[in-house]
């Protein structure tokens, strides 16, 4: 299938995963991939551990090599683009060129939510987006740094945990009164919270921050109560916004994210969205959700090639996630909103392992498994196929996973 | 580009086999995974989502059986992810977790109908 060019902004999860699969569906015409970080695709995941530890390179986290590139005839080109003029199919750019297109893929990203205090603006204040961010924070970093992370989310736990690692000392603020509070159950929060303290981090809850304190860089952070806790540097983790800006000035339907139907397609029929930026109605959970995560961009990457080259492919693999801190290792299958019961496999006040299932009026929705690949893979079919495992068996240590599997789904009780 | 070698240009390629029965032949690159040779390679069904940690089981390969002893048995971790999966078979393993080397010239894997 040779159609003219596939432009693809964005050099993200989605865009590589977009150059692989429009050629193994077909796709014979040119494909340009536009990023304006100076690097081909690389995993993001690791830039808040292994990256920010120093234990890999950027060539070793490239999720494709430049070969791939190469042999896929695709073409990588280093800009910025500003605009999108959908009338004439071309996107201007920021040293004052243009590139035509026949279809357009937008792997927009997210960006850091900035904070607004007074102080924000110091040296030694951080977020936690691409490589040159890691960068600064290497550079930054000494054995006797005292960091002040604010947020405790994944992000937020998982730099804690690396630069506790390391040997700084870390303080960690959150504004709610558990850390992970909106994503995990209290059990979970709680295990996180007993793992970080056992590390010897500074977990401090329902906290808020009035101002970064210092002359020209960061020397504390002044807590809405008065305390002030002396800081060298400050890392931002408060979430995430969508890229949206460049969608939303040409008109194409946005609503906290680019809004895409299930194949892919935003409002104008030459333009697609996949990844964190796009935002679509989910059949599984039955509403409208936007992702922050690889296999959900990789999903949409697959989807929108298929589109593009017009085969029948509608998003639709479960939504699941990955967060490692110190030795632990957490995998998520699907999502847990709205859940009213949980079932605990394994003992999270004590140890190092165990398993968390959610359920929404008897119905297994999603599973938190710390180094629990067993559970994970377990959870991740069971959701796929619709299974719903009884719970006092799922409960039960000496319940073989597998056999719960094939038994007959088992309706609320 | 640096110049192949001539273990490059010698060695047989490892063949990857879709459910469908289309095969992929990739040359070997010694030290890296065979995830990273089928990612590098473009070979459908095999994403490496979480880049070759492991963590994600979707890189599932089954080996010929009398590769297996070349190739090496699976993990326990690999084990307890695989083993979830309905086209488990005793030579299954994840690409990530297998490094090629100079042995596995000319070695065959299929690929399972759906990854995890």
């Amino acid at each position: 299938m040779d159609d003219g060019r596939v432009l693809i902004v964005g050099a993200s999860h989605a865009s590589a995963q977009l150059c692989a699969s429009l050629r193994q569906e077909g796709w014979s015409g040119e494909i340009l991939l536009v990023g304006d970080e100076p690097s081909l695709p690389y995993q993001r995941p690791p830039l808040s551990k292994t990256f920010l530890a120093g234990t890999s390179t950027l060539d070793e986290l490239l999720i494709r090599k430049p070969e791939f590139y190469g042999k896929q005839e695709v073409t990588f080109r280093q800009a910025r683009v500003t605009a999108i003029t959908r009338s004439a199919r071309t996107v201007e750019l920021a040293d004052g060129g243009a590139l035509t297109y026949d279809h357009l893929v937008l792997c927009l990203g997210a960006r850091p939510r900035r904070l607004s205090l007074p102080g924000s603006d110091l040296a030694g204040v951080h977020y936690l987006r691409d490589a040159a961010d890691i960068g600064g924070i290497r550079d930054g970093l000494t054995p006797s740094s005292h960091v002040v992370i604010i947020g405790a989310g994944y992000i937020g736990l998982e730099t804690a945990a690396c630069l506790r690692d390391l040997g700084a000392t870390v303080s960690v603020l959150e504004a709610a009164d558990r850390v992970l509070q909106r994503v995990t159950a209290p059990e979970v929060s709680a295990f996180y919270d007993r793992v970080h303290r056992e590390a010897g981090v500074d977990l401090r809850l329902g906290v808020g921050v009035a101002a970064i304190e210092g002359d020209d860089h960061v020397e504390g952070v002044r807590l809405a109560d008065g305390d002030l806790i002396a800081a060298d540097m400050v890392i931002v983790g408060i979430g995430v916004v969508p890229n949206v800006e460049l969608a939303d000035e040409a008109g194409v339907a946005v609503d906290d994210g680019i809004v895409i139907d299930g194949h892919g397609r935003t409002n104008d029929p030459h333009i697609f969205a996949a990844g964190d930026c796009a935002t679509f109605l989910d059949r599984r959970y039955g509403r409208q959700i936007r992702l922050e995560s690889v296999p959900n961009a990789v999903e949409h990457a697959k989807t929108v090639a298929a589109t593009i080259c017009g085969k029948d492919k509608e998003i639709a693999a479960l939504p699941w996630f990955w967060s490692d801190q110190f030795d632990l290792k957490l995998q998520i299958a699907g999502l847990n909103t709205g859940f009213d019961e949980i079932v605990l496999r394994g003992d999270p006040a004590a140890g190092r392992g165990f398993a968390c299932f959610y359920f929404n009026g008897g119905q297994l929705i999603a599973a938190d498994c710390v180094n629990r690949p067993q559970e994970f893979a377990f959870a991740k079919r069971a959701l796929t196929q619709g299974l719903s495992p009884n719970r006092d068996l799922l409960a039960d240590p000496d319940t073989v996973l597998l056999s719960l599997l094939t038994a007959a789904p088992v309706t609320a009780g | 580009m640096n110049p192949l070698t001539h273990e490059e240009i010698t060695m047989r390629p490892v063949t990857f086999i879709e459910h469908d029965g289309t095969a992929h032949e990739v040359a070997i690159l010694e030290g890296e995974s065979l995830m990273e040779m089928a990612l590098g390679s473009a070979v459908p069904g095999i994403d490496g989502d979480c880049g070759g940690e492991a963590a994600c089981g979707t890189c599932h390969i089954i080996v010929d059986s009398k590769w297996i002893s070349t190739v090496g048995t699976r993990s326990e971790q690999e084990g307890q992810m695989l083993e979830m999966s309905p086209e488990c078979e005793s030579s299954s393993r994840l690409t990530c977790q297998v490094t090629a080397c100079e042995a596995l010239a000319g070695l065959t894997v299929r690929l399972p109908e759906f990854q995890m």
